[in-house]
């Protein structure tokens, strides 16, 4: 099945659900209702004209005005794939977890959790993957500001280059 | 109880000071901390065409049985802190060298926000050796110069630049 | 007779001094400063967590236990060994069998109960109750 076909196929179970259907080469792309991921999730799992059985990626991206969690699926069986993207508002995203029906998610969401702050809701183990655990902020956010330093190592470093044409204040 | 820094300075016992310090310069340990790319280069390094086991340098991976830490890779601010601890654990007389650019002063990722750049900001270092990995050569060199300086230390005898071992 | 004594006790004082030798001069001659970080144990660079003693299991006191009662045994066997022959020249072999073999067939009872008993197997079968 082509990956339009697919995302044609959950419109038409899913009605007003699916927000829109992007035609986008090279992956066309289909915005969700976040409320409604864990069905949509579930029945592209189970239903077997579809059988993604494979969540090969879930990342997050931080837009001006929104984050974004974009989910790639693929099937095995069917040797076919498709995208779904959830939009969610910049201070305090949060969405329903995808554990339950797929559970490579649950490292990806810990990573979206750790760099961008998105709380997934009913998750087994919401903690930092890849920043210590006493970090502060979310780094790949736009406005994350670095801090100076980390248990006393400062994080910056000084240009050992002297420049002799400029004089130095 | 120890003899450290009380003797006088006669040819005997500077003799004896070379000759510690032969000993040790003969069989550096060094402990295996590869943490990213630079140590592919070091277990060349450990390899056969480039061997650093004919300088008597064994690799060991514990910090208990070690006397050199070769930094060989970046330094994560996640790392930096069990590095710190792994380096208070080593047994004196230690020594460190900084493999490639990133333990030396971040590299290619001084400015990332999870990097901390340069070994130095939490240990002291007695070589640098630079490189994008250094090749095997270049890190035999640094070992080698590791070597020089590890020969013009003195223990024994009694002078005011003897090597002091670092309290905490 | 007691110059056989001579070749293990040289090795002894061999031995004993060299490791003396080793540990005085690194007494004298090594650096020695230990501070509080440096004697933390050691877990591979994280701070270390809980109590460093944990309980044995109990099949480990199982296996030692029946070791050592055989470990006896084989221990009373070895002078019968040294001595059988002797035995044998001055005509009195039933004697000595018959003697050694009542020795082992009692300790042999002991063996089949610990066997039966599945005190022999590593992971016991315990039967399912119902």
């Amino acid at each position: 099945m082509e990956a339009l076909q697919i995302l044609e196929r959950v419109k038409s179970r899913f009605g007003d659900r699916v927000l829109e259907i992007s035609e986008k080469k090279p992956d066309p792309f289909s915005v969700v209702d976040p409320g409604a991921i864990v069905e949509i999730g579930r029945f592209m799992n189970e239903d077997p004209e579809l059988a993604m059985d494979c969540l090969s990626n879930e990342s997050g991206v931080d837009y001006k005005d929104r984050i974004e969690v974009v989910y790639h699926l693929f099937s095995y069986q069917h040797r076919h794939g498709a995208v779904l993207k959830v939009k969610l508002p910049r201070d305090n995203p949060s969405v329903a977890t995808l554990e339950g029906v797929w559970k490579s998610a649950n490292w990806m969401e810990r990573e979206i959790f750790d760099l961008l702050g998105v709380n997934f809701e009913g998750h087994s183990d919401m903690r930092r993957i890849l920043m210590p655990e006493d970090w502060i902020g979310h780094p790949l956010r736009k406005d994350f500001v670095e801090p100076a330093q980390y248990h006393g190592i400062s994080t910056v470093r000084e240009s050992p280059i002297v420049r002799l044409d400029t004089k130095k204040k | 109880m120890p003899l450290l820094n009380t003797l006088p300075d006669y040819v005997l016992t500077t003799k004896t000071d070379e000759l510690l310090n032969w000993m040790r310069k003969s069989s550096i340990w060094y402990m295996l901390f590869g943490l990213a790319c630079c140590a592919i280069e070091l277990m060349h390094t450990g390899g056969p065409r480039a061997d650093l086991d004919r300088f008597g340098a064994v690799p060991r991976a514990s910090a208990r049985q070690s006397d050199l830490m070769i930094v060989a890779g970046t330094l994560t601010l996640k790392m930096a802190l069990r590095t710190r601890l792994l380096y208070d654990q080593m047994p004196d007389p230690k020594y460190v060298i900084a493999m490639g650019s990133c333990a030396s002063c971040g590299g290619l990722f001084q400015l990332a926000y999870s990097v901390c750049d340069g070994v130095d900001k939490i240990l002291p270092v007695d070589v640098y050796v630079p490189g994008c990995p250094p090749r095997p050569e270049a890190l035999t060199e640094g070992l080698l110069k590791l070597q020089e300086k590890i020969m013009t230390e003195r223990w024994l005898v009694r002078s005011p630049n003897a090597k002091q071992v670092a309290a905490a | 007779m007691y110059i056989n004594f001579g070749v293990p006790l040289a090795l002894t004082i061999i031995a004993v001094g060299f490791v003396a030798l080793m540990l005085g001069l690194q007494s004298l001659l090594a650096p020695q400063n230990p501070y509080d970080r440096k004697l933390t144990p050691y877990e591979c660079g994280e701070p270390p967590t809980g109590p460093a003693w944990i309980n044995f299991n109990v099949r480990f006191y199982l296996i030692a236990l029946i070791f050592v009662v055989f470990e006896v045994e084989i221990a009373f066997v070895y002078p019968i060994a040294a001595v059988y022959l002797d035995w044998v020249r001055s005509g009195r072999r039933l004697y000595a069998l018959s003697e050694i073999l009542i020795f082992l067939l009692i300790l042999f009872v002991g063996l089949v109960y610990v066997w039966v008993k599945h005190d022999l197997e590593w992971i016991k079968k315990v039967p399912v109750e119902d």
